[in-house]
Order: C-alpha cells, then sequence, then structure tokens
C-alpha cells in the first residue's frame, strides 16, 4: 500500500494544485506541503508496524492489480532495499526543487507545480514498476512534464534544447518499447517471474535507451543544452534524478534478466564495452568539465563523468561495486541538485553564469561562501565525506574486475578535484566580477533552508554511509531459472551471495512458484 | 405469395434507428419553422445515434452466438455489434460538435440528416455478410459523406473536397464492385462465410477479386498509396465532417477489411498479409512523413491518420485473434482523440474565422486552458505516449505484429512513431511555448462543443486506465472470427 500511496499522493496533488484558484504563492505552499507530506510518507517506511525491512532480500510493499490481461500486462509496484533508497532520494530532491521554485516564484504557477509534482509521481513509480510496460509507462510519463518545464519555464534557447532532449530521448525510448515488446512476448512482461533471455538484440534494445537517458557517452548529446535552458531546479532533477532512473534500469532489468553466465551471454561479452564507454565518459566528461565556460556547464559535465563512474560499478559487478553504485546514486544526487539549485541562486543575483565574469563572491557572502565549498569539498571526493565511501567502493569493486577500469577511475577523481576547486574559486575568489554588483546579497534564509538541507542529508550519510551502501542489496544471488532450456539452473549475475536460497529479485508473492 | 426471409429486427435496429432518424430529420428540414429547424434536425440526429448505441449494446449482449441473419445477408455477432457500437459513439460525439458549425440558412436541417444517415450506413456495411450488402452499406454511407462534404457550396474548398471525394470514391467503389464480380465468378457467391474453400486457394480469378476488394478497403481506409483524397478532403470539409471521417469512416473500414479477409479468404493468408503489410509500410512512411512539412492543422491531422491507417494494418497483417482485439482497442481511443482534435480545431476556426495552423493556434494552452489540455492528450494519444489509450493501442497492436513474427514491421512502426513525434509535438509546442497574439473579443462560448471535447478526453485517457473492460469487449467481439 505505501507504495501505491507514495505514487499516488503527489499525482492526487498535482490534480489538485492544477485546479486551485488562488495566487502563486498559495499555489506553490500546497505543492511545497504535498512534497514534503510525500517526504513523510516515505520515511513512515522506517517505523511502525509495517516497517521496511533491509534485511530481507525480497519485494516489500507490494501490490499488483490486473491491467492488460491480454498480455499478462498488470500494475504491478513494489520496493526492493536499493529501490527504497532510491524513492527517498526523489521524496528529497523533488521537495526541494519545489521549494526552490516556489522561493523563485515560477510564473504560471498552477500549470508548473502541478507538472513538479506529477514527475514525482511518476518517478515513484520508475524505481517501483515491476512490470515492463509499467515501468515503460512511467519512463515515459516522466518525459511529458520535462518536456513542458524546460519548454515554457526554461531559457532564451529552450525550444532548441527541448527538441534534442526530446529527439534523443524518444529514440531511445521507442527502442526500448520494441525490445520490451519482443522481450515480454516470450519471457513475460513480469520482471518478478520474467525468465531470463541471452539475446545480444534484446540486451542492446535495453541497454541504449538506458545509455541515453542517464545519459554515458558517447549518447549524452542532449545533456548540456538541456541541463544550460532548464530552469536551475528542473537542471537539478534532471542530472539529480532523472539520469538515477537509467542506472535504476541497469539494475534492475539488464542486469537480472541478461545475466552473466559465460562466454555467449550478452553481458559477458560486452561488459568491456560498456566499461570502455563508462570509463571515457568518465575522464571526457571531466575535462569537458575543467573546461567548461559557466557554471552550469561543470555542473552538468561532472554529472556526465559522475554517472559514467556509477556506470564503471555498475558494470563491474560484485557487491562491493554495485553497493557502492547505490550510495554514489544517492550522493550524487543530492550534491549536484545543490550545487544546480546553488547555480540558480547565483545566476538570480548576477544574471549569467559564465565562470569569466563571476568572482569574488566570498566576500561579504558567508553563506554562499561555506555552502559552496561545503559541498564542492564532498563533491570531490574528500576523504570522510560520502562521495569518497562511494567512489573509494565502486573503484575497489571496479579494482577486482581489472586495475586498469579503477586506474581511469583514480585519474578522474583528480581531475574532479581540479574542475572542483576551479569552479570555487572563480566564483567566490579572485577579484569581483564585471557581472557582481557590489551590493549583491547573500543567500535570503529560504535558500539557506533548501540547500542547507540537502547540505544535511550529505553530511549524514558521510557520517554513516554503511546506512546505505550496507543496506542496498540484503542477499546477493539470482536464481531465477534460465529460459526453458536450463530449468532451475541457480545464476550467479555478478552479485556475490552469501547465501543462495533467496531470489534477489524475486517476489515475495511468486518466488515459490518460479522456483521449482 | 412471395417467400419473404423472417426478419430480425434487432439485428437491424441500429441502422435502422439512424435511417428513421435520417427521414425524420428531412422531414423536419422541410417541415418545422425556420427558427426551430436547427435545434430539431439536431436533436433528431442525436436522439439516432443514441437509440444506435443503444440498440447496438443491446444487440452486443443478444449475440453471444454468431449467425446469419435475413437471408445469409447480415452477420449477427458482437463484431458487428462493437463496430456498430463505435460508429454510434463517433456520431454522437460529432453530432455535438456539429451543432455549433456555421451554415447557410437553407441547409442547417440537412446537414444532420445526412450525418446520421452516413452512420447508418456504416453500421449496415460493418454487418455485412455478403458482398452484396457490404456494398448497398458502402455506397450509402459515401454518399452521404460525399453531399456532407460539398454542402457548405460557398466554400470552393468544400466544393473540392465533395468533388475530389465523389470521383475518388465511386472510382474505389468501382474498383471494389469490381473486385466482388471476380470473387463470384470464381465461387459462384457473394455470401462471405460461402467463398471460403469453394475453389482452389490459387485460383487466378480469386485472387485478382481479393487483390482489388483490397484495394477497395484501402481507399476508404485512407491507406497509402490510395490516399491522395484525403489531404484535400479533410482540408475542405467542414471540420466535425473530417474528425467523423477520421474516427469513423477508417475504423468501419478496417474491421469489415479484417472480417472479409478472415472470413471469405484464409487460404489465401499468406498472400493478403503481405499485402497489408506492405500497404502499412506505405501508410507509416508517407503519413508521418508528409505531416512533417504540414502548417494547416486539418492537413496535418489527414496526414497523421493515413499514418494511423498504417498502425491499423499491423493488427489487420497480424490475422489473429490478438490482432482483431488490437485493432477493436486501439479504434476506440483513437477515434475519440480524432473526433476530439477536430473539435478544438472546429473552435479555433469558429473564434478566428480562419483555416488552423500551426501559427495561429500559438498560445490556445494559456488562453483556453480545457481545449489546450484537450489538445495536448490528443497529441499524446496520437504518438502513443502512456497515459492515454493511444499508448495501449500500440503495445496492442505492436505486440499482435510481433507475436505473428512481423518483427521488421514492428520496428518500422517503432520509427515512424519516432518522426510522428516532430509534428504532434510541434502542435503542443506551438500551443505552450509560442506567445498568442491579443483577441479583442473574448472567444464564444460553446457548451456542446466543450463537453464533446471533455468526452473524447475522458474516453481516450479512461481507456488507458481502464484498459481491462474495453479489453473484455473486444475479446468478446474478435472472439467471434474465424481464426
Amino acid at each position: 500500500m505505501l507504495t501505491t500511496s507514495l505514487i499516488a499522493l503527489p499525482l492526487a496533488g498535482a490534480l489538485a494544485v492544477f485546479l486551485l484558484p488562488a495566487s502563486k504563492e498559495w499555489v506553490g505552499s500546497l505543492a511545497l506541503a504535498v512534497a514534503l507530506a510525500e517526504l513523510g510518507l516515505w520515511i513512515t517506511g522506517f517505523f511502525g508496524k509495517r516497517q521496511f525491512d533491509f534485511g530481507s532480500a525480497k519485494i516489500q510493499f507490494e501490490q499488483k492489480h490486473a491491467w492488460i490481461s491480454d498480455l499478462g500486462i498488470s500494475y504491478h509496484v513494489g520496493l526492493f532495499t536499493f529501490s527504497f533508497w532510491l524513492v527517498g532520494l526523489t521524496t528529497v530532491v523533488m521537495a526541494a526543487a519545489i521549494a526552490y521554485g516556489l522561493w523563485a516564484g515560477r510564473e504560471r504557477a498552477n500549470a508548473y507545480y502541478a507538472l513538479m509534482l506529477f514527475l514525482t509521481g511518476a518517478v515513484v513509480c520508475v524505481f517501483s514498476a515491476q512490470d515492463l510496460i509499467l515501468f515503460y509507462v512511467a519512463f515515459e510519463a516522466m518525459m511529458i512534464p520535462l518536456y513542458l518545464l524546460i519548454g515554457v519555464w526554461g531559457g532564451e534557447r529552450r525550444v532548441a534544447a527541448t527538441f534534442k532532449f526530446v529527439a534523443y530521448t524518444m529514440a531511445g525510448s521507442l527502442l526500448m518499447l520494441v525490445t520490451i515488446i519482443v522481450y515480454g512476448l516470450s519471457h513475460g512482461f513480469d520482471l518478478t517471474t520474467a525468465t531470463t533471455s541471452s539475446s545480444v538484440w534484446l540486451f542492446l534494445g535495453f541497454a541504449i535507451a538506458f545509455t541515453v537517458k542517464a545519459p554515458l557517452f558517447p549518447l549524452h548529446g542532449w545533456l548540456p543544452d538541456a541541463y544550460r535552458e532548464a530552469p536551475p531546479e528542473v537542471a537539478a532533477v534532471l542530472s539529480g534524478l532523472i539520469s538515477k532512473v537509467a542506472a535504476f534500469g541497469f539494475l534492475r532489468i539488464v542486469f537480472t534478466k541478461f545475466p552473466d553466465l559465460g562466454a555467449g551471454t550478452p553481458l559477458h561479452d560486452l561488459r568491456a564495452l560498456f566499461l570502455a564507454l563508462s570509463a571515457t565518459g568518465l575522464i571526457y566528461g571531466s575535462l569537458l568539465a575543467f573546461r567548461a565556460p559557466d557554471f552550469r556547464g561543470v555542473v552538468a559535465y561532472s554529472s556526465l563523468a559522475q554517472m559514467s563512474l556509477i556506470g564503471l560499478g555498475l558494470f563491474s559487478g560484485g557487491e562491493l561495486a554495485l553497493s557502492g553504485s547505490v550510495l554514489q546514486m544517492v550522493n550524487h544526487g543530492l550534491i549536484s541538485t545543490a550545487l544546480f539549485l546553488l547555480a540558480g541562486a547565483i545566476e538570480s543575483r548576477t544574471s549569467t553564469g559564465v565562470l569569466k565574469r563571476l568572482g569574488g563572491m566570498a566576500r561579504g557572502r558567508p553563506i554562499l561562501a561555506s555552502l559552496l565549498v561545503a559541498i564542492g569539498v564532498i563533491s570531490l571526493a574528500v576523504p570522510g565525506s560520502s562521495a569518497f565511501a562511494g567512489e573509494f567502493m565502486i573503484l575497489a569493486g571496479t579494482f577486482q574486475r581489472g586495475w586498469g577500469w579503477a586506474l581511469a577511475g583514480l585519474v578522474a577523481i583528480v581531475l574532479a578535484a581540479m574542475y572542483m576547486l576551479r569552479l570555487i574559486s572563480a566564483v567566490l575568489h579572485r577579484e569581483p566580477g564585471e557581472a557582481v554588483p557590489e551590493h549583491t546579497p547573500d543567500l535570503r534564509p529560504a535558500e539557506l533552508c533548501i540547500v542547507g538541507a540537502l547540505l544535511a542529508g550529505m553530511l549524514a550519510i558521510s557520517v554513516w554511509p554503511a546506512g546505505i551502501a550496507k543496506h542496498s542489496f540484503a542477499c546477493l544471488t539470482e536464481t531465477q531459472t534460465v529460459s526453458t532450456t536450463q530449468p532451475s539452473t541457480p545464476v550467479q549475475i555478478g552479485l556475490e551471495c552469501v547465501s543462495a536460497t533467496q531470489p534477489l529479485f524475486g517476489s515475495s508473492a511468486t518466488s515459490a512458484g518460479v522456483n521449482p | 405469395m412471395i417467400k419473404t426471409p423472417t426478419i430480425d429486427w434487432l439485428a437491424l435496429a441500429p441502422s435502422l434507428a439512424l435511417a428513421g432518424a435520417t427521414t425524420i430529420g428531412l422531414l423536419v428540414a422541410v417541415l418545422v419553422p425556420a427558427r426551430a429547424r436547427k435545434q430539431v434536425a439536431w436533436f433528431v440526429c442525436l436522439a439516432g445515434y443514441a437509440s444506435a448505441l443503444g440498440t447496438a449494446a443491446l444487440l452486443f449482449d443478444r449475440s453471444g452466438q454468431a449467425r446469419t441473419v435475413i437471408a445469409s445477408s447480415l452477420f449477427r455477432d458482437r463484431y458487428g455489434a462493437l463496430a456498430a457500437m463505435i460508429v454510434a459513439g463517433a456520431g454522437l460525439l460529432t453530432t455535438l460538435v456539429f451543432y455549433g458549425e456555421r451554415a447557410a440558412p437553407d441547409r442547417v436541417g440537412e446537414r444532420f440528416a445526412l450525418l446520421a444517415a452516413a452512420g447508418g450506413g456504416m453500421i449496415l456495411f460493418a454487418q455485412a455478410a455478403s458482398l452484396l450488402t457490404l456494398f448497398l452499406g458502402l455506397e450509402w454511407f459515401s454518399i452521404s459523406l460525399y453531399v456532407l462534404c460539398a454542402l457548405e457550396r460557398e466554400r470552393p474548398e468544400a466544393i473540392e473536397a465533395g468533388f475530389k471525394y465523389l470521383i475518388v470514391g465511386g472510382f474505389s467503389s468501382a474498383i471494389l464492385v469490381f473486385g466482388s464480380a471476380f470473387v463470384y465468378g470464381a465461387t459462384g457467391t457473394l455470401n462471405l462465410t460461402q467463398i471460403a474453400g469453394k475453389v482452389a486457394s490459387g485460383n487466378l480469378l480469386l485472387v485478382t477479386g481479393l487483390a482489388l476488394i483490397l484495394v477497395g478497403f484501402a481507399f476508404k481506409a485512407s491507406a497509402a498509396p490510395f490516399h491522395a483524397w484525403t489531404p484535400d478532403v479533410y482540408q475542405g470539409a467542414s471540420t466535425p465532417v473530417s474528425g467523423f471521417m477520421a474516427g469513423a469512416t477508417k475504423a468501419v473500414a478496417l474491421l469489415v477489411a479484417l472480417r472479409v479477409l478472415t472470413v471469405s479468404f484464409p487460404s489465401q493468408e499468406h498472400l493478403w498479409t503481405t499485402a497489408t503489410a506492405v500497404l502499412a509500410v506505405a501508410s507509416l512512411v508517407v503519413g508521418n512523413l508528409a505531416a512533417l512539412v504540414q502548417r494547416d492543422l486539418k492537413r496535418m491531422l489527414a496526414y497523421s491518420s493515413i499514418s494511423h491507417a498504417g498502425y491499423l494494418l499491423l493488427a489487420v497483417t497480424a490475422a489473429s485473434s490478438l490482432g482483431g482485439r488490437a485493432l477493436l482497442y486501439y479504434l476506440i481511443p483513437y477515434g475519440a482523440a480524432s473526433i476530439g482534435a477536430f473539435a478544438v480545431l472546429a473552435a479555433r476556426e469558429r473564434e478566428l474565422g480562419e483555416a488552423a495552423t500551426l501559427d495561429n493556434l500559438a498560445g490556445l494552452g494559456w488562453e483556453r486552458p480545457l481545449y489546450g489540455i484537450a489538445l495536448w492528450i490528443f497529441m499524446l494519444s496520437f504518438a502513443g505516449f502512456p497515459l492515454t489509450g493511444g499508448f495501449v493501442g500500440k503495445v496492442y497492436v505492436f505486440a499482435a505484429a510481433q507475436q505473428a513474427g512481423w518483427t521488421w514491421l514492428l520496428i518500422v512502426a517503432a520509427v515512424a512513431t519516432v518522426v510522428s513525434l516532430g509534428y504532434y509535438l510541434a502542435v503542443v509546442r506551438s500551443i505552450y511555448m509560442r506567445p498568442g497574439t491579443e483577441k479583442k473579443t473574448p472567444p464564444p462560448r460553446e457548451r456542446l462543443l466543450g463537453t464533446a471535447v471533455l468526452l473524447a478526453t475522458v474516453i481516450t485517457v479512461g481507456s488507458f486506465f481502464a484498459a481491462e473492460p474495453l479489453i473484455e469487449l473486444a475479446k468478446h467481439a474478435a472472439g467471434q472470427l474465424p481464426f
């Protein structure tokens, strides 16, 4: 029930917000209240009689309802431990984004906040979908609000940006739809019972769609425009949240349904390719971030680099790298949201994000300086920070796959320090830039609250990264049967397991039936 | 005493209701005083469609066993009954939109009578069990539509549309009759069920007849390469009528095509599936590419309807029970979205007094929120986006094609869908992302048109969330086709 409530609450809120005839402040406040209620609803998952069991590998808060019975498609939702964290990230990021939108006073408030809440519901639905078509529905439903949020409230070149964004992602999505149909008709649409496949084409169909959405090198062409032209809070959502949807897709669909069974299976054969693409994207993105002329450019390309690092972890496989990837998804979600909101705060004061025209903003603006430095330092993975824990786990896991891949990661971490310090010094230090008026105010209390809350989240994870990393995968084995040729063969999908009795991605309701 | 067949009145009731509405409507057009003429004629047409819908639903309920009635000239089955329900539903929505359409005072009554007549013909066409009744139904609705297109004879485009439609439509009817003659020559029967298995499956006469009949259907369904009339006719006809043609004519043409192909030509399946696959690809390519460059919205929707004929032909090509269900399901949200989209365009035309284009649609979303959102939803449904019935329809049709082994066709259709976003999203961009011009006068309030748009929106979105009941209906209906 909790899962459905988490999906339905923001959708109902979107309708209410859309119809509320009130000033934009009231509409925004209602939207923020709904977003905070959503966050609260997620937190109730930790407590109470029906609390989330992090020790269980089974799907929880599961609900299933027939939808298109003719094709065996159902509304089937539920949460695994790692999806639970991603849903939490969604509620936090969306609440921050909506709060920022309220602070920034977005025009056409009814439509704006309705779309933001609708987006919240869609993202939660993606993270909890246990049916391929439902997953696709939610995946596409995210596109509708994003398209309008960028296209209506975005910057000057927004129409071109939305066109690129839609062209890239829709091409990927429809490829995925074809793949889902071809896969679903022979293996089943329900993710908890669908059998595994070793078709390279189907594997690529899913993998390319997620590569576009993340984005990973070389399908990231839409990223710079969309991240620059979107309103800052929407850019924050795009990089903090929507990119994680793709990583989730790899984790939930690609790795479990196309397991590595040795030569002849796509994950085995193409693993090196995807590791190479991730490593390339990691270094390429970091270099571009170092060269980017503006604040948002730095964050956008660093986001590409970070997603590549997560990709590196995901494709390395193994408990360490996968847990590290989930931790890093949450970290990066919080960090890039905070950075984009800070970018928005700076742009609204100086009406530019170009680093050359900024500078010297630290003097007389202690709150802005402290927040930017603190978040920047966390993001460059200083030891003790949450990002350090995540990146360390990913690299340690990657090292087990091959030291060369880990080396690429190490180079990128050095580069991350370079671009982040360059950003900090270009904004805060040096002589005051020409675009910075003398009496530019410091961060307002509202902005402090929003970004400060995100920073508090990062610090909390820094203190106890194991809270997420140790509670992402309760049991690390896949024991689903492989198509029809080898019935009831336990399958390692690269996730070493402690006990082989429980399936990692089996449904609590149906696991007994699937594994005879 | 002449021996007459027993009449199954219930099977005839939907088309009889509309024939009755036509007769009364024509009488109203001359007998009722001018000031009440429009209202009364409109009401008669609405009542005709409502009773057609009611009786079709009753027929659906009472036709658990499919059989032919009235000297084997009509099918009494759920497939025909569901087709009748789709037509009647489309007619109801169109009647609501049609009320506010400007018309010369000497023709206000006739157009409603003609609209009712077109629906009656379509229902008879959908139920036909013999090539003769099939042709009868076809001509009945076609002639009504020719006149309906040309009725506003003050506008040269209307005359052009009516004339083109008449010539091309007459031509296609002739081809269909010609094909029927070949089939009769080969088998000695016009009865659809008896054609099957009468002669060897490779019989040249029969195959030629099949090809000609298929061409006739392709004309009516406006599938490429037999689509050339569609953009001109949709553009020239009055907007609600264009919506009705997109939503209802195409629906019955494809439904009857599937029925005739499966009932009469099962042993030629390998031939006609190839033919429909080619038609589908041609429609997808031509429709989507040509729509990309249109500025006039009605022409764009015309090309969009050609591309949808392509998607629907995917379901026909599947030649399976799943394909039949997919076809029936697809037509429901598609029909609603078509009529709804043309209704919004009609509203814009009435407001501006000129044809709706991508340019003068700018700002509609903020000026008139209901129409904006509705048009947005219809475009998303056409493009097969989730949260609209168009998505379920596409998944359904794609699944049917894949299950029948047409994977390459599925890939073509998916690429075509990506292309189609280019123009569907251009509409969304126009209504939301471009500033509108200042309007001097507030737009006229049209409650009936608003109701129709709202209903169409509800059907488009509702068929996504409540797909199951509609699939149930489609299951019953398609289950009576011989697969």
